[in-house]
């Protein structure tokens, strides 16, 4: 190919439309669409695209195993806002990248998957390593593609991306076939531009609707917050603090907010649901009005339906109209973008000295509340000689300042990261919350570290989890990437083993789990390592890792039959959380 | 409840597909469903019957928008509107038992579109129970059905209604794209969102 003339530039904004292979096509695209990293792993029916890529100035992270390259574009978009790429083969390759895609689909991730197909001839024919990818990923898409011509490559990855970013975001999957991948067509980016963005037609923020919200705002005495993921998507940070610090109503936040509002906030309330602490649920039960702000009434967010928050009028702004009325029954729906839609109703609120609302009577109320078990600073706790997690976590906060990318796994380290490191700033938690993924933390790690290589990013997994994706050691090598890992080992499925404890009588069914030494298996890699087994060393520890030259795991050896407190079991209201057990060393005081 | 949607959608491989899998998804029997080219090239117009709870309507229909190739959706409810489904019944008989069936179809204002030695095709079209009524007395009458296709239902709704989207979206296409922008909003405004 003769690069002076047909390489585009590197905004991709060609003038002139230039004959190109459908695989310069797709790489053309998107350097076009501002990609300047992908994830990935090459195959049969992939190759020519591969053969392509050095042309091109995008950087290619190859991963161990197609779900971990879907785990680092989904990272990789939760730590930017960007939208992620995977790239896959046919068959084996493309199924590997489902879990992945789920995950952000459940999460609504912003996220563009390229999969290679088998030559459109032998479309449905069984082909070697053909597998109906866009059946496969139906339900778990915003929306998919199959490509079989050159010439209609460009305007389908143009449309992906639009439909990926716009409205409630999502992954879009792209599956290309060999033959359009070998086939040329003229390629002129510009013109292969979708047709403007149809925003939801249900969409709707009346005035009406805005007057009855600030009505309700004005005339609650108990009035909650609940800020979801929906105010990182839609970068409503901003609005959001200034409803909360006009109207003086505390804020909660679901598991995917939080970050969304600082944690050092007088009126930051901490996390809602399941492992929610006890004042934050019973905030949200005694409420005469919720204000739920880009959430989705999920189920561990609201126990059961049948008896949440049931004094109270609910507000509920939210871009996705089918999330309306759908788990819980709202007085008020403004269906749109977060931020536009507070943009418009902050006018119609009033601060107290202009004749607003008090809150501080409610706000003392939720205060006290808070009592015995309120988790403020467990730091001067004395040595049991037994090293908790949620030390770990607390740690790790103090240390990093609250600074750090933290990306968790699933289970019980979850929790306690969702409880103990308090996230001053959006887009420094990326978890699993919809889909619940183990095996994400490592992976999703290597994205939000190549998206912000200036950050520091923690690696937060269970012994269980970390097993599930380990492998991506060795991509952390090969990229030479800083990401620090710490592993709570507990030596169990740890939040399925509590869940045993709790509901299945300790039948401890394989839940037990035997797991390589981590610092060896670090080793092995090239990574540095070192095992912690008590509650002193975690600082030094937590320290060292930062200070190395490189990547470097934590192995921390922590109690194993620790559970995950306060917790409503499944199903039952906000209100019938089990408590802290008195007896547990973990008991915070208000004055610890 | 029965709810009736009337959609558009776009006549591209796979579409079916996606419509019938949101449906899959949330567990609901589509009862009918008829498929067909609409007014508007490249675009189909299906009609979907399901049996759901009242409260459901609201969201299935946000979500069948949510689907990137449905253009338009319609809750057809309980608005004025005309539903007709067509059925082709293959009915035994005889040059001796024709004659009784001709008195039927002529009763029922269907047709007969084809006559064998030993068999008749009946073309009928109307509301489901009209069809059924015939189905019924042909029975009655001894008479042997051998084959029954229905199409199932297609809706329309009554008077001047067209899609407000629809109609803004052909606008859009002559008017310059400020003022369609507009008129797609206002369009919009008549998706309105009834919390319960």
């Amino acid at each position: 190919m003769d690069t002076t003339n047909t390489t585009p530039s590197p905004n991709g904004h060609q003038t002139t439309p230039t004959r190109l292979t459908g695989s310069e096509i797709l790489w053309a695209t998107l350097v076009g669409e501002g990609v300047t990293e992908v994830f990935g792993y090459p195959g049969g029916a992939i190759l020519p695209a591969y053969d392509a890529l050095r042309k091109f100035p995008i950087r290619h992270i190859l991963v161990r195993h197609e779900q971990g390259a879907a785990h680092m574009a989904d990272g990789y978009a939760r730590a930017s806002g960007k939208v992620g790429v995977a790239i896959a083969t046919s068959g084996p390759g493309a199924t590997n990248l489902v879990t992945g895609i789920a995950t952000a689909m459940l999460d609504s991730i912003p996220m563009v998957c390229v999969t290679g197909q088998v030559s459109s001839k032998v479309l449905g024919t069984d082909a070697f390593q053909e597998v109906d990818i866009t059946g496969v990923t139906l339900p778990v898409t915003k929306h998919n593609f199959l490509v079989n011509r050159a010439e209609d490559l460009a305007p389908a990855l143009r449309l992906a991306f639009q439909i990926a970013k716009s409205g409630r975001p999502g992954p879009v999957l792209v599956d290309i076939t060999k033959d359009a991948q070998q086939a040329t067509a003229l390629f002129d980016f510009a013109a292969a531009r979708p047709a403007p963005y149809r925003p939801h037609p249900m969409l709707k923020v009346e005035d009406s609707g805005l007057a009855h919200a600030a009505e309700l705002i004005r005339g609650a005495k108990r009035p909650v917050i609940l800020a979801g993921h929906g105010v990182l998507q839609s970068g409503a940070m901003e609005q959001l603090r200034t409803l909360a610090e006009r109207a003086q109503i505390p804020v909660a936040l679901t598991l995917l907010g939080l970050g969304g509002f600082p944690a050092s906030h007088p009126l930051n309330l901490g996390m809602m649901g399941m492992h929610g602490e006890a004042w934050v649920n019973d905030a949200i039960q005694n409420a005469d009005l919720l204000i739920a702000c880009g959430m989705r009434f999920d189920d561990r967010v609201i126990g059961t339906p049948a008896t949440y928050a049931l004094k109270a009028k609910k507000i509920h702004i939210e871009v996705d109209p089918a999330e309306i009325n759908k788990n819980i029954k709202v007085d008020v729906a403004l269906v749109g973008d977060l931020a536009e839609v507070l943009e418009q109703l902050l006018p119609r609120i009033s601060s107290k000295n202009q004749g607003g609302r008090d809150g501080s009577a409610w706000i003392k109320t939720i205060e006290s509340s808070k009592g015995a078990v309120a988790v403020r600073d467990i730091k001067n706790l004395p040595d049991s000689g037994h090293l908790y997690a949620a030390h770990v976590m607390h740690d790790l906060w103090r240390i990093t300042g609250g600074n750090a990318i933290v990306v968790t796994d699933v289970g019980q380290h979850q929790m306690w990261e969702a409880q103990y490191y308090h996230h001053e700033h959006p887009r420094t938690l990326i978890t699993s919350g919809g889909l619940g993924t183990m095996g994400f933390a490592l992976p999703a790690a290597i994205g939000a570290k190549i998206a912000c290589p200036e950050k520091e990013v923690w690696v937060v997994a269970g012994d269980g989890g970390f097993q599930m994706t380990s492998p991506e050691l060795a991509t952390i090598v090969q990229e030479k990437l800083k990401i620090n890992i710490a592993i709570i080992n507990n030596g169990y499925l740890g939040m399925v083993r509590q869940w045993q404890e709790f509901f299945y009588d300790k039948n401890y069914e394989s839940t037990p789990l035997v797991s390589p030494d981590f610092v060896k298996l670090a080793d092995a890699h090239g990574i540095a390592g070192l095992a912690v087994r008590t509650r002193p060393d975690v600082e030094t520890a937590v320290a060292q890792a930062r200070s190395h030259n490189g990547a470097f795991l934590l192995n921390f050896l922590v109690e194993k039959e620790d559970s995950v407190y306060p917790m409503i079991p499944a199903g039952s209201g906000l209100h019938e959380m089990i408590r802290r057990p008195g007896k547990n060393p973990l008991i915070e005081r208000s004055d610890d | 409840m029965l709810h009736t949607f009337v959609s558009y959608v776009e006549d591209k491989p796979g579409v079916l597909t996606r419509v019938a899998s949101l449906f899959r998804r949330l567990n609901l029997n589509i009862i009918s469903l008829t498929v067909g080219r609409s007014e508007r090239p490249g675009l189909s117009r299906l009609t979907l019957v399901c049996e759901a709870s009242a409260e459901a309507g609201h969201r299935i229909r946000a979500s069948m928008f949510k689907l990137e190739n449905v253009i338009d959706v319609d809750d057809i409810a309980g608005a004025p509107s005309v539903t007709r489904e067509l059925a082709l019944i293959k009915v035994a008989a005889t040059k001796h038992t024709r004659s009784a069936i001709f008195e039927l179809v002529e009763v029922f204002r269907a047709r007969i579109v084809d006559l064998a030695p030993e068999s008749l095709l009946i073309e009928m079209t109307g509301v489901e129970s009209k069809i059924e009524g015939l189905i019924q007395v042909l029975t009655e009458g001894d008479n042997q059905i051998l084959e029954i296709c229905r199409s199932g239902k297609m809706t329309m709704r009554r008077g001047h209604h067209t899609s407000r989207v629809l109609r803004a979206m052909s606008q859009t296409a002559e008017s310059d794209p400020e003022e369609s922008a507009s008129q797609v909003q206002q369009a919009q405004e008549g998706a309105v969102i009834q919390p319960e």
